[in-house]
């Protein structure tokens, strides 16, 4: 056999030994997730949808392209390590099948075909094979020369904080920087000997002519082949597994599948498709604000996969979601902290201990709405003073449920983990809504319009007020005046990123008032730091991050600054002297009379 | 002539007593005061604590005490303040430019706005008033509703703004625990019938006769202290106030409906007592200014010929203000002396 020597071995073991473990891994995986999930693959792997996650998986693994909008540097060192890798094998394939008159060659010949090559043989096209493999091994090089800048400079990236390693990362990561170099110098040795390289290669291998190549040569091409074998080895057990776990990610999401409420073979999909980018590490408020850096996704999905997750971690995040907005591959980090947060609590009964035992009488009259208010607007009472006279101006008979006995929706508790005592409080608000025929819901508070949308399964309508308020205005049921007061409007977390509620309240806010733009806004708006999700931040931190908020919010010196949460405004009404109201209030002040 | 051997900023009590000094010592004295007259937030108060002294009184005692030496301007609000040379102040306002050789602070404090805390429902509920509001009536003699009834029960929430982390204010106010003591006593004595009821963290008592008239004021005057803190109040149909609370010394939620609910509101620095902590670089973390040494020298500061007076520093009450214009009064004295 002219197409075998002992130097192929350790890539050959290598391959096939990191594919029996990524086949393993991925049955695992699919076997482990629950039924719904299962049910829900299996429908639509039929479908456009699996055309669809062929695009996707192509323009995100490949390409990167996510990468590149958040930080174009660090997209195109991704994109030439991947798209520079896939290049060298699919067109060394191709070049081995024109060489050798069939595509069944040895697999190992495209990868080590150089040295293999018998320059007497002639075939179609081989100087510009020679050429173009040139040029792909240059556009890898260049990504390691940038991957290897960025360990140790990470700022010029913009980047603040690069990710931390582990040991097995570490020899992963060597091998992997070790690979293309060493192939260079293989090819270009072997060049210097048999005149079969292109510009690249020949180039350096006429400069190695002086040297002793017949005894460098083979040793090259051993330490390349090891090279190859150690990273493939390690790869499951590095980031480097997020390289085939995201495809799969891909098409498992396009599929439908979701994370459930507790840990599965999809999580631990979504864990292992984290490719260490650390993008979420510079979105976080936390990081930016208060200076905690060992809490974000990608530690927080680092320790959840090696099982070194701590409470202290997982339960330090505001839910703010800001880092699942920015990260390329689309985990959903926060859920999955929701379900690592999940632990049982012994005493309920302090749960429930303020709910009332007497069932409130039944409504009788006709009504339109509910409304419900949430337990922090009861807090922020302006915000259900201001939807009562809305209610009348427009004319809507409603029922204020829970104006005098507020159950809380649950939703705190659910981001605490506390599964079972939130689903009882669902179970009694939902036979309160249940009581009465009304079919549309309204609420004040968008932790409790996340909740009731995804957590309750109403069979009724349920609206966020902004969203009410603008079908009023809408449909002309109640006139409103233009005001000429200057405002910012704050996009809530729960609002903006947890329910992807935009444009509403900003047509709202056109209609009563001038509404100016600042810095953050939407998808990027910065949270208000005193989320309910998390138990472990220090008040002073809490208020680093507000503060920003506040920056951000009074930048274009509105005359007042706009929400739609209770919970911001109360947030941001703690600040330094900010005017700050909720949406409706400012709709309520300029009610055409 | 715009040129003075002191100018001081603020004609409250502790800038008063200052200028009554200064003018002594025969020093050329401007007040700078931002409002129609002088006087500060004596002004709002009716009678004064411990001892029920007429607030009226003593700020006429202090006019009286004012020589010629002391110039006084008012409704003149600061716009700048430069240390033009080694020796010299300049203040600038909208109408003018005046110089000195000392320049003394005495810009006091504004009261917390209540509505930062939104869940006493102060600006929403028309029935939640603030304890200067409360003061305002009792000076007229006449406690009513703002839907003019005679309020049957009325309730007091101590610490709004102080002692709050939430709102970044970690210091007690000093004058607010007694103040609400006081109060409650002179609205009982106006409305007999009223049933009031007061709610704290703890009550700091802690001037001479201050723990007395506490006692008297649920002795004689039975008012009720509930150690405890309120989560929310609410407007019922007929605008009263429903408060939701917790009694934290018998570990139970409490519901009380009131027709009058007061806050008992603390001090936080005054707009231009931050503008000058700022301007100097001079401010501690509540925006107060810092005096050089809390000990020796409270009323110097680190930049020479800039000095200090009264609750632009921290709380204190109107005697603490009065000693302590006396006391800057003296360290101008000592500066202008050895200059
Ligand atoms: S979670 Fe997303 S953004 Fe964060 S490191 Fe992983 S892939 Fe990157
Ligand atoms: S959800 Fe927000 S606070 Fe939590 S890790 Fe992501 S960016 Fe940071
Ligand atoms: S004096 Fe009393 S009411 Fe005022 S802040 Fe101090 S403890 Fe609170």
């Amino acid at each position: 056999m002219n197409n075998f020597h002992p130097f192929v071995l350790p890539f050959t073991i290598g391959t096939v030994v990191l594919f029996i473990i990524l086949f393993a891994l991925f049955v695992k995986w699919l076997l482990q997730m629950d039924k719904t999930q299962k049910t829900t693959a299996l429908k639509n792997i039929i479908s456009f949808k699996t055309l669809k996650a062929v695009w996707e998986a192509v323009r995100e693994c490949l390409f990167h392209r996510n990468i590149f909008r958040t930080n174009p540097v660090l997209g195109y060192m991704h994109l030439s390590f991947a798209f520079g890798w896939f290049l060298l094998i699919v067109i060394g394939k191709i070049e081995t099948t024109f060489y050798s008159g069939t595509f069944w060659d040895e697999f190992w010949l495209a990868i080590f075909f150089r040295f293999f090559e018998d320059t007497s043989v002639t075939f179609s096209g081989s100087e510009l094979f020679t050429q173009l493999m040139d040029a792909c091994l240059l556009f890898v090089l260049s990504g390691i020369v940038l991957a290897v800048i960025k360990r140790f400079y990470s700022k010029i990236y913009g980047m603040k904080k690069t990710t931390k390693h582990t040991i097995v990362d570490k020899i992963a990561l060597t091998s992997l920087w070790c690979i293309f170099p060493l192939r260079l110098l293989a090819e270009s040795a072997t060049a210097g000997i048999k005149h079969n390289g292109g510009f690249l290669t020949q180039s350096l291998g006429n400069l190695l002519v002086g040297l002793p190549l017949e005894h460098i040569t083979l040793p090259l091409w051993w330490m390349y082949s090891i090279a190859l074998c150690l990273f493939f080895l390690f790869m499951p057990f590095t980031r480097y597994m997020h390289i085939f776990t995201e495809m799969l990610l891909v098409f498992l999401r396009k599929w439908g599948v979701t994370e459930n409420n507790q840990k599965t073979g999809y999580t631990n999909i979504e864990l292992n498709a984290c490719s260490r980018c650390g993008i979420c590490i510079d979105v976080c408020p936390l990081n930016t604000e208060a200076g905690i850096n060992n809490v974000q996704s990608v530690y927080f999905i680092k320790n959840t996969r090696y099982g070194t997750l701590t409470k202290e971690i997982a339960d330090n995040c505001l839910m703010c979601g800001r880092c699942v907005q920015a990260c390329p591959v689309g985990i959903e980090s926060t859920l999955i902290r929701q379900i690592m947060r999940k632990k049982e609590c012994f005493n309920n009964k302090d749960y429930y201990q303020y709910i009332p035992d007497k069932e409130e009488k039944q409504i009788s009259e006709e009504k339109e709405v509910i409304y419900f208010a949430g337990c922090m607007s009861h807090i922020t009472v302006s915000i259900p003073e201001a939807m009562k006279h809305i209610f009348a101006a427009a004319n809507v008979k409603y029922w204020y449920m829970d104006e005098n006995e507020t159950i809380c929706c649950g939703r705190p508790l659910m981001q605490q983990g506390l599964d079972k005592q939130a689903e009882t409080l669902r179970q009694k608000n939902t036979e309160k809504i249940l009581s009465s025929s009304i079919r549309t819901l309204v609420t004040s508070c968008p932790i409790c319009y996340k909740s009731f949308t995804e957590e309750y399964h109403l069979p009724i309508e349920v609206l966020h007020h902004t969203q009410y308020i603008d079908r009023l205005i809408r449909q002309g049921r109640i006139k409103v005046n233009r005001s000429d007061i200057k405002v910012t409007y704050h996009d809530p977390c729960e609002l903006g990123r947890g329910c992807k509620i935009y444009e509403e309240p900003r047509h709202v806010l056109h209609a009563v008032a001038e509404l100016m733009n600042v810095k953050m806004e939407k998808e990027n708006s910065l949270c208000c730091g005193y989320n309910l999700a998390n138990t472990q931040l220090e008040l002073e931190d809490q208020m680093k991050i507000r503060n920003a908020a506040i920056n951000n919010l009074t930048a274009p010196k509105p005359d007042t600054v706009i929400t739609s949460c209770p919970m911001c405004k109360r947030a941001l009404q703690h600040g330094i002297n900010v005017n700050i109201k909720d949406i409706a209030e400012i709709v309520d002040e300029n009610i055409a009379k | 002539m715009n040129h003075f051997d002191v100018i001081i900023i603020g004609g409250g009590p502790a800038g008063m007593q200052a200028a009554i000094r200064l003018g002594n010592f025969n020093y050329k004295t401007l007040i700078i005061e931002k409002e129609k007259s002088i006087g500060g937030k004596l002004t709002q108060w009716d009678k004064l604590f411990p001892d029920f002294y007429s607030a009226e009184e003593l700020l006429q005692n202090l006019t009286r005490q004012l020589n010629e030496n002391v110039s006084i301007l008012t409704e003149q609000e600061v716009k700048d303040i430069e240390n033009t040379s080694e020796n010299e102040w300049t203040v600038k306002t909208a109408d003018g430019q005046y110089s000195s050789k000392a320049l003394l602070i005495a810009s006091g404090y504004d009261f917390f706005n209540a509505k930062r805390k939104e869940e006493f429902g102060y600006g929403i509920y028309p029935n939640v008033i603030t304890s200067v509001e409360l003061e305002a009536m009792i000076k007229n003699g006449k406690i009513t509703t703002l839907d003019g009834r005679i309020p049957q029960k009325i309730a007091y929430l101590q610490c709004v703004g102080s002692r709050d982390e939430k709102v970044g204010n970690h210091y007690c106010s000093i004058n607010c625990c007694i103040c609400a003591v006081k109060q409650s006593i002179e609205v009982k004595e106006l409305l007999p019938d009223v049933e009031q009821y007061c709610f704290y963290m703890d009550l700091r008592m802690a001037g001479q006769h201050y723990e007395e008239l506490y006692r008297t004021s649920q002795e004689k005057y039975h008012v009720q202290f509930i150690r405890g803190r309120i989560s929310e109040a609410a407007s019922t149909f007929d605008n009263r106030i429903q408060i939701k609370a917790e009694n934290t010394l018998l570990s139970t939620p409490l519901k009380l409906t009131v027709d009058l609910f007061v806050l008992m509101v603390g001090m936080e620095a005054s707009e231009t007592t931050r503008f000058i902590s700022q301007k100097f670089n001079i401010s501690n973390e509540y925006g107060f200014l810092q005096s050089k040494q809390r000990y020796c020298s409270d009323n110097e500061t680190e930049i020479k010929g800039l000095f200090l007076a009264g609750t632009c520093k921290r709380p204190m009450t109107i005697p603490k203000s009065l000693k302590d214009g006396d006391a800057a009064a003296n360290a101008i004295f000592d500066y202008l002396k050895n200059r």
